[in-house]
């Protein structure tokens, strides 16, 4: 007898394999050629438009989709990819509905803004179908730079580097490049291997040497950097995960969040991957939501977010709390976990009501249980093997010193989002260039 | 990227796009931000005689018309030539032509008809090292009705003779405007022609009336109650315009003189189709009064990406169209194609039904689950079902081959025959 979304704890195969299928197809399928020019036709072409301010990356919108409008596509990317070397994946995971979108003047004239994220997937995805790179290595420069990660920003950062001529190596801890586009984002997101044929993609350029298995700390260190290398760039992201500091937090079926989406997202076969009957995800931003949504889409019968402040405080957007609720995820709102209960194996959690006033969180006397043979923390990520001699402040590098730049997640400045990363990453290649050859 | 640097008549431009004499280009300010954001060159706005600057109205100067989602498809403007002086104007010619060197820089030029206010403006631009003049003979409001404008444009004698005068007084490339406002553009082309013009360009604006105020019972844009006719431009003229281009690039008086195209240019794509018919380089307007200066990075790209596709180079553009720009009775009576819908994009709006059956030939029918199918024994390919099919490329026309029979009738498609060979022409019967 097979399992199903009914059988206790924490066991693969819950839902049939057609059925896991479709629930981690494409969440929303790429634009056909009409619905792109009609959803492009709506674009006012917006003078200084607040749509480019409100891209970390500032890719101009306007003018890409005007290319889209005018049958060029493949142009329309290079508008895109010249600001942000990733747009393929940020048109999948950018929460445009708090940024591009959000700023959209059809947003405020009608509350239906362009659609400006799924135009840009229209866009790259055209234009990497056709096998375009529409960037060159500049000539040699002679200078070697060694990039610390291989996520968006260290691929950011590198492709602007290589296309200046510098030659770059990135080192890498996990055995494949991507960071969270391949390890942390939820799979529905980015369907067909995507994240790996991007970095393949962007490799093209030439001038780039991924050096998989190679930990910061670990393997080498920043002072063999500083001295091998002419620049440095940091993008380690965020490697530590907050813990709950509830009681019971070490009981078997209490995991990180971050490493059930990674080990989703590494699994060929996800009917072999297990998952709880009754899952509890603790925490309130995109990774509780993908965490929680991919727990139900695997068949977890009760899967619930709580999140111990109010709606209006979850860092995970409004498009993403509703995908979540229409996904059968339940979301309680203002509540703390006081303790894991279970004799060894995690059975039940025991929440305190919060309420949130003036003075900080406090927590009422008010409980309530919620069964879970699997819980999740998803309450934050902290900056971990970070390296003595560079400036830390509020858990993150404050700025580049000496020779050394820092961006993405693990660096001061902006939304711990892809499309900062990628920003930070561009920009401090431009940075590292301007001083390597005084240009 | 493909090279899109133009040579227009001598006048070189790192692209084919200009911004026509109009607003746009009426000072130093805007054509610097143009220069800035990519524009090829600019012909500055018409200047005047020396004297009192002519004055414009203070009520609303444009009207327009607009499709679905407004998106504007055609205005209309009473505003006269420039209102600012001349010697304002000169300084600042001379000032950006010696700071954008490798941009085309042209004046527009409308005097009174007399050959002493020619040669006059002619020495007063003189020492401005502008690329070229323009003549304004198109304008058709408030200067027309001074003697200038369209009401020498639509006498081509005046055209050859003022042409005369301005190549007898400069040796500046001279570019003569042409009006729509007349019957037969192929006149005043070659009048230009005859009178020395080394290029033509056209179309200028078409006198219209936008809309009406059904209260006020006025004309729009309306002054103070009133309203009068203004020149027509925008997306809407641009078929006008392209077929007077190909008239002049195929007619065999004007062949081989270079024409400037102007009318409704708004993308790369309507650029490169004015090319194709014959336009050494284009000018734009409306456009950038809708969308702003902007717009010409699109047009620079697209273009660019076009000739790359097609490999070919800017010049093999030019006129590409030209020898397929044929009369009607030239056209191949034998050629038969039937139209197609594609089921899988048929979104069964019934569009096409509608304008079949109520308009045309009742050739698409129509069954209970709304299915719509071309009844090929019906079908004469008249093609409005495409162009009223919401969806694109989902109607196509699809020809049939050689040697098939037609099944509506019921003659097999043969070689090429035209109307002049054809049984039921009058003169071949009476041969």
């Amino acid at each position: 007898m097979s399992n199903s979304p009914l059988t206790p704890g924490i066991v693969p195969g819950r839902l049939p394999a057609d059925a896991i299928a479709r629930n981690f197809s494409d969440h929303e399928p790429a634009l056909d050629r009409h619905e792109a020019r009609v959803a492009a036709d709506r674009c006012y072409f917006c003078h200084d438009a607040p749509c480019i301010t409100a891209c970390p990356t500032s890719i101009d919108i306007p003018l890409f989709i005007r290319q889209i409008a005018t049958g060029t596509p493949e142009a329309a990317a290079t508008t895109i990819w010249s600001q942000n070397i990733l747009g393929g994946i940020c048109a999948r995971v950018c929460p445009t509905e708090t940024l591009c979108e959000d700023a959209c003047v059809r947003e405020a004239a009608e509350g239906k803004p362009v659609e400006i994220g799924r135009l840009q997937r229209f866009a790259t995805d055209v234009a990497m179908a056709k096998g375009l790179h529409p960037f060159t290595r500049g000539a040699p420069t002679g200078k070697r730079i060694a990039v610390v990660g291989a996520g968006p920003a260290g691929l950011s950062c590198a492709h602007r580097l290589a296309m200046h001529g510098h030659d770059v190596v990135v080192l890498e801890r996990r055995p494949k490049a991507g960071g969270l586009n391949e390890y942390g984002i939820a799979s529905y997101k980015a369907t067909g291997g995507f994240a790996q044929k991007e970095v393949d993609w962007l490799l093209s350029i030439g001038g780039i040497e991924i050096r998989n298995g190679v930990e910061l700390g670990r393997d080498v260190t920043l002072d063999q950097l500083q001295a091998d290398y002419d620049a440095v760039f940091l993008g380690i992201g965020l490697a530590g995960v907050n813990a709950l500091r509830a009681e019971g937090e070490d009981k078997a079926g209490v995991r990180d969040a971050v490493d059930f989406i990674a080990e989703l997202r590494q699994t060929s076969d996800l009917t072999q991957l297990p998952v709880g009957r009754d899952v509890v995800v603790i925490g309130g931003g995109m990774t509780a939501v993908d965490a929680a949504v991919q727990s139900k889409l695997l068949g977890a019968e009760n899967v619930t977010i709580v999140y111990r402040r109010g709606q209006e405080k979850m860092s995970a957007s409004g498009y993403e709390q509703d995908h979540a609720v229409q996904s059968g995820v339940r979301i309680i709102h203002n509540a703390a976990p006081l303790r894991i209960l279970g004799n060894g194996h995690a059975e039940a959690v025991e929440f305190a009501y919060t309420q949130d006033g003036p003075n900080g969180l406090t927590i009422s006397s008010e409980t309530f249980t919620l069964k879970a043979d699997q819980v999740f923390k998803a309450i934050g990520q902290s900056l971990a093997g970070a390296p003595a001699g560079l400036q830390v402040d509020g858990g993150k590098f404050s700025g580049p010193s000496g020779k050394v730049w820092v961006g993405g997640d693990c660096a001061a400045g902006g939304e711990d989002l892809t499309v900062t990363a990628v920003a930070e990453g561009r920009d401090a290649a431009e940075a590292i260039h301007a001083r390597l050859t005084g240009a | 990227m493909a090279n899109l640097a133009s040579n227009f008549i001598g006048i070189k431009s790192p692209n084919p796009f200009w911004l026509a004499s109009a607003p746009p280009t009426d000072k130093k300010y805007n054509v610097e931000r143009a220069f800035e954001a990519g524009w090829g060159g600019v012909v500055w706005k018409t200047l005047g005689s020396e004297g009192p600057p002519v004055v414009n109205v203070n009520g609303p100067r444009y009207g327009a018309i607009w499709g679905a989602d407004r998106r504007l498809l055609g205005l209309n403007n009473i505003e006269l030539i420039t209102d600012r002086p001349l010697e304002v104007n000169l300084q600042e010619i001379k000032e950006v032509k010696r700071k954008w060197r490798d941009r085309a820089l042209v004046i527009s030029l409308m005097v009174p008809c007399d050959e002493d206010s020619w040669k006059d403006i002619l020495h007063r631009i003189e020492d401005t090292e502008a690329d070229g003049v323009e003549l304004n003979f198109g304008c058709p409001h408030g200067m027309a009705e001074r003697g200038m404008g369209s009401a020498v444009g639509q006498v081509p004698e005046y055209i050859e003779m003022v042409t005369r005068w301005v190549k007898k007084h400069s040796r500046m490339p001279c570019i003569v405007k042409l009006t729509p406002n007349i019957t037969n553009i192929l006149r005043p082309a070659e009048a230009a022609k005859a009178g020395g013009a080394d290029a033509v360009s056209l179309i200028n604006t078409i006198n219209s009336i936008t809309s009406v105020n059904l209260d006020d019972f006025s004309p729009e844009p309306m002054i103070d109650g009133k309203g009068t006719h203004g020149g027509y431009c925008g997306p809407a003229v641009k078929p006008i315009a392209m077929n007077m281009v190909a008239e002049i690039a195929r007619s065999a008086e004007t062949r081989g003189l270079p024409i400037s195209g102007i009318g409704g240019i708004t993308t790369w794509r309507d650029a490169a189709e004015f090319m194709a018919l014959g336009a050494g380089n284009v000018q734009v307007c409306t456009a950038a009064m809708t969308y702003g200066f902007k717009i010409v990075q699109e047009m620079i790209s697209g273009l660019s990406q076009y000739l790359d596709d097609k490999q070919i180079g800017l010049s093999d553009l030019v006129g590409r169209a030209v020898p397929n720009v044929t009369d009607w009775q030239y056209l191949n009576l034998n050629y038969v194609a039937k139209a197609q819908i594609n089921q899988d994009d048929c979104i069964k709006c019934g569009r096409c039904y509608a304008a079949c059956e109520d308009t045309s030939h009742q050739a698409i029918a129509m069954s209970a689950d709304r299915t719509f199918t071309v009844k090929d024994e019906e079908c004469v390919a008249c093609n409005l079902c495409v162009n009223v099919c919401p969806v694109d490329n989902c109607i196509t026309m699809v020809p049939m081959a050689k040697g098939s029979v037609d099944p509506r009738t019921g003659r097999k498609v043969g070689d090429y025959a035209n109307w002049t060979t054809h049984p039921n022409n009058p003169s071949v019967a009476a041969e």
